[in-house]
């Protein structure tokens, strides 16, 4: 690899394996030495054979993937400098890149969806437009052989991804694009809204593709000047499972569902196995046989496989106020993967008022249709439209009270933010007491706890409270919550 | 086939290699699945292949075993499946027949007897470490056995060995190419994943799987092939119950020919998405946010 240290390849990996863990990819011993082994049969030429080989290496879940690449694209580059392809910027008279003629250009590769050489343009445009404070030293001293048209400028201080797409504005060229696809006419269908919502899609698609690929390559040229740490530690997004539920901004949340899916049916499988496996009284005939061996052959002791359990009920209260936005829509997920696998689970959400939702969630069912359907639900804002705990426990104890008998386990979802009001610990209290297992997920940091209107260290005192920020967090919890 | 520098048997030559023999036997493979396919081989570790349905994992060892002309073992885990069904199992009732039959033996001798070859069924990870044939082992969807199974396959897959008290250890005399699959129903043990590389599979990209496409049904003009995967694309964008996978694109490209349809207007669209989306829910919300009423 062009940017190999002196070092040689093992010291280079094994910085590789420490950003992985700096990004909460954790990378054992044995997963190093296979990197290893994996670098000595593959042709280090071969990026991305490079790329993929490390990656069955070191990684074992498919949401730290995003991280890996871009560590991978910082640790393992494409060259130096420019590092430009065929594809180069056009320039006007005057020396300066003729943005007219570059969007011209743009929107042509956007409506062909030609990747490569879009991904060369992205490489050019920043070397041409991201360039920040022309200065005048030395200072990469990493750097060495750009093949960027130096001549008048010189070495430049960082690199904008803000500023090469502002001068580009790639998004603006949507109507354009879709007008050149209208005007190829591809068989006929240019008229349909149908057509035209399936190409609009992929052009965006494209557009945002486009974006990205100038961020990693910013990030590139970046860590050329600042040191790859440096830009590993602005530049490197946040692992899905990692990122924290209530502030998931819009790109990371398609992660987070992706993540958060198998999850709930993790949980909703273990569960059914659980439950299944109890009904298998049957005969061992094996251990019969076995056994039998000290009669004679004469098959005496019948030996029974493991007895079974009682049936468990689950019930779960979900907060969906604003306050935990973020949150409950991943309740929703977990909720409709056990919905689907058990009959005997009730399904409550509140605000200051508390209703049964377990109806919404039906098979197949839209989860933000359900939810919208859920703040519809008469009963569920009683009062203020802010969540008052206690009102809503009060309310689900009156309402329901056989609701949660000895063989059930209870699930509450929330941030036990009160707004000062009373979190009537007592009915609470009588709740759980009857439950065979309560538990309490909290999407806030723990020490955020028991700060302001939260009565979380109240609550956490009659029954456990987890701390549930992250898909991995909640994977911990779901591992220790088992057995139901 | 071809060994390496300790003299262990390979099965392919380089990367390149990969690429071309499996697409010899219809599999087109992305880098990610050579260069893991590749990987697996040299490294003599089993291949843990995660993804959604119908990316084509099973299909993967299928071509995998046919490209290099081993033979295919295949253990599909279910819910349940235990020991008896994915090692080995005695023949109880051969077993009792024969304890009836041997009034007055001495049991010493019976019961050697019994314990024998001819008393044993063997279930597929047994049947691949006996096998002197170049072998391919498969364990499909591992994620739906109970997790007790992992043990077992963290016990087999190790050295290739197994011990039955009756008869004793038995070695494989070659490691098997061994992949398994998973739709990460949940996550498997950090034991099992250590064992294995680890490949995510997700849908190809556009590129390729125009390619599948053409390779598969031929008969498709390729401006509609494209057309198809355009629209799969778009689907695959829209936050599904569930997206549609290579297998529904191949089933929306045979329907068209099959209905005889040279161009994919709305109505045809209308008539065969049925194919591609199994969910009336999905259906709903792709034809509203898709324009399609
Ligand atoms: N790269 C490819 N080249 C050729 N055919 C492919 C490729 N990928 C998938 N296919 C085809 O897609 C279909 C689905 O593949 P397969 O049954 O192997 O999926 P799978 O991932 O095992 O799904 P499941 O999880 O449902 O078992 C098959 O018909 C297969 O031939
Ligand atoms: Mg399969």
């Amino acid at each position: 690899m062009a940017d190999t240290p002196a070092r040689g390849l093992p010291a280079h990996l094994v910085d590789f394996v420490q950003a992985l863990r700096r990004h909460h990819v954790d990378v054992g011993p044995g997963e190093t030495v296979d990197a290893a082994a994996v670098m000595a049969e593959l042709d280090l030429l071969r990026r991305e054979q490079l790329r993929e080989g490390l990656a069955a290496a070191l990684l074992r879940r498919s949401g730290q993937r995003q991280t890996f690449d871009a560590l991978f694209d910082l640790w393992f580059p494409l060259g130096q400098g420019a590092a430009l392809g065929e594809v180069a910027l056009p320039y006007a008279e005057d020396g300066s890149v003729d943005v007219d003629a570059l969007r011209d250009l743009l929107a042509q590769l956007l409506a062909d969806g030609d990747t490569a050489a879009l991904t060369e343009l992205a490489r050019a445009v920043v070397d041409g437009l991201g360039a920040i404070s022309v200065g005048n030293g030395n200072g990469s001293g990493a750097g060495g052989s750009g093949t960027g048209k130096d001549g008048a400028a010189g070495t430049p201080s960082g690199f904008s991804s803000y500023q090469a797409l502002n001068s580009v504005r790639p998004e603006t060229l949507l109507a354009r694009v879709l007008a050149d696809l209208r005007s190829r006419g591809e068989g006929g269908e240019a008229e349909s809204p149908f057509a035209e919502e399936v190409a609009r899609r992929q052009t965006r698609a494209r557009i945002a593709e486009f974006r990205r690929m100038v961020q990693s390559e910013t990030a590139r040229r970046g860590s050329e000047i600042r040191g790859r740490e440096a830009a590993a530690r602005t530049g490197v997004r946040r692992q899905a499972e990692q990122t924290d539920f209530l502030s998931a901004g819009a790109d990371t949340l398609a992660d987070l569902r992706r993540r958060v899916a198998p999850l709930g049916r993790h949980l909703a499988t273990r569960l059914a196995a659980r439950r299944r496996r109890a009904h298998r009284g049957a005969i061992d005939m094996r251990r019969t046989l076995r056994r039998s061996m000290s009669t004679g052959g004469v098959p005496v002791n019948l030996v029974h496989r493991r007895p079974r359990p009682g049936r468990p009920e689950l019930v779960l209260l979900c907060d969906v106020s604003g306050s935990v936005a973020g949150f409950s829509h991943f309740t929703m997920m977990l909720v409709q993967a056990l919905r689907e696998q058990f009959s005997r689970i009730r399904i409550f959400c509140f605000v200051d008022g508390c209703v049964e939702v377990t109806d919404l969630f039906t098979p197949g069912a839209d989860l933000g249709d359900v939810l919208t359907e859920v703040h519809s639900r008469p009963g569920l804002v009683a009062w203020s439209g802010h969540s008052d705990y206690g009102r809503a426990f009060d309310r689900f104890a009156e309402r329901w009270p056989d609701a949660v008998t000895d063989r059930t386990s209870l699930l509450v979802l929330g941030d036990a933010r009160t707004n000062h009001q009373d979190p009537a610990l007592g009915v609470l209290s009588g709740v759980v007491a009857r439950a065979r297992h309560a538990h309490w997920l909290n999407p806030e940091p723990e020490k955020q706890w028991g700060t302001g209107d939260s009565a979380a260290r109240e609550y956490g005192r009659i029954m456990p409270m987890h701390e549930c920020r992250t898909a991995a967090q909640l994977a911990g919890v779901v591992g220790g919550l088992l057995p139901v | 086939m071809d060994t390496d520098s300790s003299g262990r048997t390979t099965l392919f030559d380089s990367v390149d290699d990969v690429v071309t023999r499996l697409a010899d036997v219809g599999y087109l493979a992305s880098t990610a699945v050579a260069t893991t396919v590749f990987l697996a081989d040299r490294l003599g570790k089993p291949l843990l292949v995660e993804g959604p349905a119908g990316v084509g994992k099973t299909e993967l060892a299928r071509a995998v075993a046919e490209a290099t002309s081993a033979g295919l073992v295949r253990l599909q885990c279910y819910e349940g499946i235990d020991e008896a069904r994915a090692l080995y199992e005695w023949n109880h009732a051969k077993q009792l027949l024969r304890i009836q039959a041997s009034q007055g033996e001495e049991w010493d001798a019976t019961r050697d007897d019994v314990f024998s070859e001819e008393f044993l069924l063997t279930r597929p990870l047994l049947t691949a470490i006996r096998r002197t044939e170049p072998t391919v082992l498969l364990v499909d969807e591992t994620d739906k056995a109970d997790v007790e199974v992992e043990g077992l396959l963290l016990e087999v897959l190790g050295d290739f060995q197994v011990t039955v008290p009756e008869l004793g250890t038995i070695t494989a005399s070659q490691r098997p190419f061994t992949l398994l699959t998973s739709n990460a129903t949940r996550e498997l043990s950090e034991a099992l994943k250590r064992r294995c590389l680890f490949l995510h599979l997700d849908f190809p990209d556009a590129e390729l799987e125009r390619r599948i496409v053409a390779s598969r049904v031929p008969q498709l003009p390729e401006a509609l092939a494209e057309q198809l995967v355009r629209i799969i694309g778009v689907l695959r964008g829209l936050d599904l119950r569930k997206a549609p996978s290579v297998s529904e694109t191949i089933d929306w490209a045979r329907t068209l020919v099959a209905l005889g349809l040279d161009t994919l207007d709305d109505d045809a669209v209308r008539a065969s998405l049925g194919v591609v989306l199994k969910h009336r829910s999905d259906m709903v919300k792709a034809s509203s946010e898709l324009r399609l009423n």
